[in-house]
């Protein structure tokens, strides 16, 4: 049944020497880090297209398994030979799903009709349903344990915690709405929850193993936006809404740390984000500005900008440029053999490294309309602290990849549209990134790629999730999905049953 | 008068006579033509002015002409053309004499009246022209004037409106800013206001939501609950427990475990970097004195100042190091020992590194030649004394073409010169020749005459004893003894006069051959001497000798004479023989003694100097100050 599709693009990631040079760009300085695996050439092979619906697929966290739904069903397929290996009907579309931490249980929501349904991967005959009634339903989740289930109510009521394991149930009263309102620490023995009672923000910090409140604190924020733990789990970093740039850290016993506020009267935080290493805090924010807190003072050691203009010749910038698709095709034959028939209507693209004073497209924003496309919208630390990506809105074609290690510019990537999001390979440096197109775009320190995904017609990519050892891709289309491998040679041949019988 | 002054007014150009002429001719009265035709008549050379002539006087009116005449002269103040009547009823006679005189003044103003009308009309013209030039002055300066003046309205103008606008501009500003007052207490109103009603309306909300959550909860919804087939079983395999005091106080204690494991992590973090700073900090000072020791010896030598303290502090804690478990055992003391240890090696090496600065700075500031090192004044003495070379190079090469076109020349010279001695010569010769055969005929005229005379002695011999022809034998004999010493003094006379031509003529061509570098060659004598002098004492440096022996020829100027000096004083300073521009006067023998004592002495001191930092004349004059009392 699952069908390995070789990749019409194999593309190597390394600059070797059997690689037209117009398809990777590399940098001119390579760090220490290797792209790809040692010495051999990873090659890119996407999977065949399979249903999907919502964009919900999501790899298991142990990395066994895909889940994915195609309206009221929910698909679990092996990750390596994409057979199905489950496959539950729910009672409605369903409108989120979420792996327990131990890989057990899926939760699947079906937030129109206030239903949960939990399904048990070992014994399939197992089913659990939670309604919510009346109460409705606007959010549930996993608590850490994978026992219990948290089920936040139409209006935030209130937080009702199911447990698998006993009748008990815990309610949680005043939960506020907001951007991001829980948060568990990545031991998962603590949650933290912002509040909202007699108009003021309030934190409470619960013990994830028996739902006692452990500290309970209000906050000093005018409407508190969202909460994040450090990944050591003992700092927990509480932001303002935009109105306010506000940036308050708490101790796991309800200290406070310290409180940051890089300006006033304007809008403030947009996104907030933790080095892996609890080392940095990142604060993006509507000036176009990332500043980098330290872990030991909590004062500011950088500030980001984002220019339009890229004036340093150090930094390298690499330009999406469109290619003609007849030229690449001749020049495209690696894989020689099997990689041969394709689309050959769709426009593929390269990158160019631009010479030194880049201007980026950028966007005007809409002055007299809500959340307006400034701001850095979007941050993440590469796995291994080194780099930070950033997107900033008012730029929306551009990533930033920032060295963390030197704290400055390190690489700035201009695609044709607009990013709709990045994610770093959980292993490695490594970035991938969509923008709703037929391409998926790698970046390391060692190169760029772009990369068109095979099969008929437009396969949009809008949104993607890298399995956990960074071997395979999920891209996600409006109605499809599909896997994009980036192994060894030897590694594709167990990754694909048969894997040249498609061509 | 009048009529005179009309004539003479328009009479300004030549062109203009004619058409006066015409004008006065139809306006004139006949007797008024007569004053034309006077006038005419001074201009002589036109034909017309003939015929006015002609016409003014005929046959009859002459009578009338001439008394006209008269009483026009007369009321010009001319004589009268008449001769003085005596009696009043005898008809006047005309004076001729009166007329060629008044003729005559009439020819000389017309002559004074024509070069005053010619410098009147060049002025005229001037002036026309100058008019011409003022007047169109003017009107390029009315035009500017206008346009300025347009100008100046159109910037008042401006100006005008710009003050308009500014107060416009002012107006608006204050407007806005009083709007911008007023948005902003809006604002704040509103804001209160916002914060007011969200307060109330959450307060309503709050209430709304307790109500739902009341009516919700409260209802018993049979359908908020929870369908399950098998409880599962807890992730850890425990059992979930109750909610007691207990296990809220191990709730905490885990938190704190957690706080203090995180905050012993990070305590180990900075205890790792702290060792692996000590650890970088005691490699540096441990190479740091390292580097610093063998430097020690010498300023220890020197005796200089603090440094020596702190170099037996830094041993100290050389010795201290040995320990080297101490710093990881007590913190506070060891590492203020560490610190102060690197701080005072620090200060010895920035001390060190400054003073080599200064060194490096001196140097290049005095120029003192260290002997491995090339300062820049070595450099630039280098220098100079090639350009020098250079310099005198190439006057030696202008000289030397100086000397071969002069050579050309002489050889011209030579030519002429030779020929001269040539035309001396056969003039010599012809003199010589004629001498010569002179001598000759005088010879044969004398051998003739032996000859006879022997022939008549022989004769006489044969006839005669031969004691009677003794005395005129003898005085044969005698005779020619003294012809034959007049020849021969003769013959040293010419010979001697011939000699003496010869050395002329050489002299003249020695002379001829030098004349072009006569003054170099006279220099080169002159100098020859002055420069031996001074070192007719043997004590004086041989290298300089040679060097002026050897520059002799290429140097001819006594300028150069003294950059060879100097040269050569350079050289020998860079042999650190030491010569002064007094060595090279003569000096006495016991100074010169002290001398060569003091240059030697200062060879060992140069060589420390690179040290000290000090230039070798410094060192010098220093020492010589010491050795002289």
């Amino acid at each position: 049944m699952p069908r390995g599709t070789r990749a019409l693009i194999g593309c190597a990631m390394l600059p070797s020497s059997s690689l037209p040079a117009a398809e990777v760009a590399v940098a001119p300085v390579v760090p220490a880090l290797t792209f790809a695996g040692p010495g051999s050439a990873a090659a890119m092979n996407f999977s065949e297209v399979f249903k999907l619906s919502s964009l919900l697929c999501k790899f298991s966290p142990d990395g066994k398994y895909l889940a994915s739904c195609v309206q009221y069903r929910l698909v679990i397929r092996d990750v390596n030979t994409l057979q199905i290996l489950q496959l539950y009907t729910c009672l409605d579309q369903i409108q989120h799903i979420e792996w327990s931490a131990d890989s057990l249980f899926i939760l699947c929501a079906m937030y129109k009709r206030g239903l949960v349904q939990v399904w048990s991967l070992e014994q399939p005959e197992w089913h659990c349903r939670i309604d919510e009634g009346s109460a409705g339903l606007v959010a549930s989740c996993w608590s850490p344990d994978g026992r219990h289930i948290l089920n936040t109510t139409e209006f935030h009521l209130r937080i009702t915690v199911w447990s698998l394991c006993t009748k008990s149930v815990s309610y949680i009263k005043y939960p506020k709405a907001c951007q991001q309102g829980i948060t568990f620490t990545r031991d998962g023995r603590y949650m933290a929850l912002a509040e909202r009672r007699d108009c003021k923000d309030h934190v409470s910090v619960f013990v994830c193993s028996d739902w006692q409140l452990l500290r309970h604190f209000d906050t000093e924020t005018q409407d508190l936006a969202g909460i994040e733990w450090a990944p050591n789990g003992c700092v927990l970093a509480v932001w303002d809404t935009c109105l306010e740039y506000k940036v308050l850290l708490y101790s796991l016993d309800g200290r406070l740390l310290s409180a940051y506020c890089a300006y006033e009267w304007s809008l403030g935080v947009k996104s907030v984000a933790w080095s892996p290493s609890s080392q940095f805090l990142a604060v993006g924010s509507y000036d176009g500005k990332v500043r980098i807190l330290n872990h030991v003072t909590w004062k500011m050691i950088t500030e980001f900008g984002h220019p339009a203009t890229v004036n340093n010749p150090k930094i390298v910038v690499y330009k999406e440029a469109e290619k003609n698709p007849r030229l690449a095709l001749g020049r495209l034959a690696f894989p020689p053999p099997r990689a041969a028939a394709g689309p050959a209507s769709t426009t593929e693209s390269k990158y160019e490294i631009a010479s030194a004073p880049v201007s980026l497209q950028t966007l005007k924003p809409i002055a007299d309309r809500a959340n307006p496309k400034i701001g850095i919208g979007a941050l993440a630390f590469s796995p291994d602290n080194y780099f930070l990506a950033t997107r900033n809105d008012s730029v929306p074609n551009a990533v930033w990849i920032w060295d963390v290690q030197k704290l400055r510019l390190f690489v700035v990537l201009e695609q044709l549209s607009p990013v709709r999001s990045f994610q770093w390979d959980p292993q490695q440096p490594r970035l991938a990134i969509c923008t709703g197109g037929g391409k998926v775009y790698l970046w390391s320190p060692a190169g760029c790629v772009s990369v068109q995904v095979p099969g008929e017609g437009d396969f949009q990519v809008l949104s993607l999730c890298w399995h956990f050892s960074g071997d395979s891709l999920a891209l996600l289309s409006k109605d499809h999905f599909c896997l994009c491998f980036l192994e060894t040679e030897e590694r594709v041949g167990t990754a694909f049953g048969r894997p040249g019988d498609h061509t | 008068m009048g009529e005179w002054m009309t004539v003479t007014d328009p009479d300004l150009s030549s062109e203009n006579k004619n058409i006066c002429q015409y004008t006065s001719e139809t306006k004139m009265s006949p007797s008024s033509l007569y004053s034309q035709q006077v006038l005419c008549s001074s201009i002589p050379l036109s034909k017309n002015v003939h015929s006015f002539f002609s016409a003014f006087c005929t046959e009859e009116n002459i009578e009338q002409s001439i008394s006209y005449l008269d009483q026009e002269l007369t009321t010009f103040g001319f004589p009268s053309l008449y001769e003085e009547s005596k009696g009043k009823d005898t008809k006047r006679e005309l004076n001729i004499v009166a007329v060629l005189n008044c003729m005559n003044e009439l020819l000389v103003l017309q002559r004074k009246n024509l070069l005053a009308q010619e410098n009147v009309e060049t002025q005229n013209l001037k002036l026309g022209s100058d008019m011409d030039h003022l007047q169109n002055c003017y009107a390029k300066l009315k035009e500017q004037l206008e346009t300025s003046r347009r100008e100046m309205i159109g910037l008042q103008e401006r100006d005008r409106q710009l003050q308009c606008k500014n107060r416009n501009l002012h107006q608006l500003l204050k407007n806005e800013k009083d709007e911008v007052q007023k948005l902003q207490n809006i604002i704040a109103s509103r804001a209160t206001q916002y914060n007011h009603d969200m307060k109330r309306k959450e307060r309503e909300y709050n209430k709304l939501k307790e109500r739902l959550h009341q009516l919700v909860m409260n209802k018993k919804d049979k359908k908020i609950a929870m369908e399950v087939l098998n409880y599962v079983g807890r992730a850890d395999g425990k059992r979930g427990s109750w909610r007691t005091g207990k296990t809220e106080a191990r709730n905490e204690d885990e938190m704190y475990k957690i706080l203090l494991n995180d905050y012993e992590y990070r305590q180990k973090q900075i205890l790792m970097e702290n060792a692996e700073l000590k650890k970088v900090l005691q490699q540096m000072k441990k190479e740091m004195i390292s580097l610093l020791s063998p430097q020690k010896q010498k300023p220890r030598e020197r005796a200089d100042d603090s440094t020596g303290t702190v170099i037996s502090d830094a041993e100290e804690d050389a010795g201290e190091l040995s320990r080297e478990s101490m710093w990881d055992l007590s913190c506070e003391t060891v590492r203020e020992q560490l610190t102060n240890s690197i701080r005072k090696q620090w200060r010895i090496l920035k001390s060190h590194v400054e003073k080599l600065d200064n060194q490096v700075s001196k140097v290049h500031l005095e120029g003192f030649n260290d002997e491995d090192v090339i300062s820049r004044q070595d450099h630039e003495q280098e220098t100079e004394k090639l350009e020098l070379e250079i310099q005198q190079c190439k006057e030696m090469i202008k000289t030397q073409q100086q000397l071969l076109q002069q050579q050309l020349a002489t050889a011209c010279d030579d030519d002429t010169t030779s020929l001269l001695r040539d035309c001396y010569l056969l003039e010599e010769k012809e003199r010589l020749k004629e001498e010569w055969s002179l001598f000759k005929e005088q010879k044969k005229n004398f051998e003739k005459e032996r000859r006879s005379f022997t022939e008549a002695a022989i004769r006489l011999g044969l006839e005669k004893t031969i004691s009677i022809h003794y005395p005129l034998w003898v005085g044969f004999l005698l005779r020619k003894a003294f012809e034959e010493e007049r020849a021969s003094w003769l013959k040293q006379q010419f010979l001697n006069m011939t000699t003496f031509d010869h050395q002329n003529s050489e002299n003249m061509k020695l002379f001829s051959a030098f004349s072009g570098s006569s003054d170099r060659d006279s220099l080169t004598v002159h100098s020859r001497p002055r420069q031996k002098k001074p070192h007719g004492v043997s004590n004086g440096s041989p290298v300089r000798t040679s060097k002026l022996t050897k520059s002799l020829p290429a140097s001819p100027s006594t300028s150069d004479f003294c950059q060879t000096r100097s040269c050569a004083s350079e050289h020998s300073s860079i042999n650190v023989l030491n010569i002064t521009p007094e060595e090279t006067k003569p000096n006495p023998v016991g100074r010169e003694g002290t001398n060569q004592k003091w240059s030697r002495a200062s060879r060992p001191a140069s060589q420390e100097g690179c040290y000290s930092g000090r230039s070798s004349t410094c060192t010098n004059s220093h020492v010589e100050k010491d050795d002289l009392p």
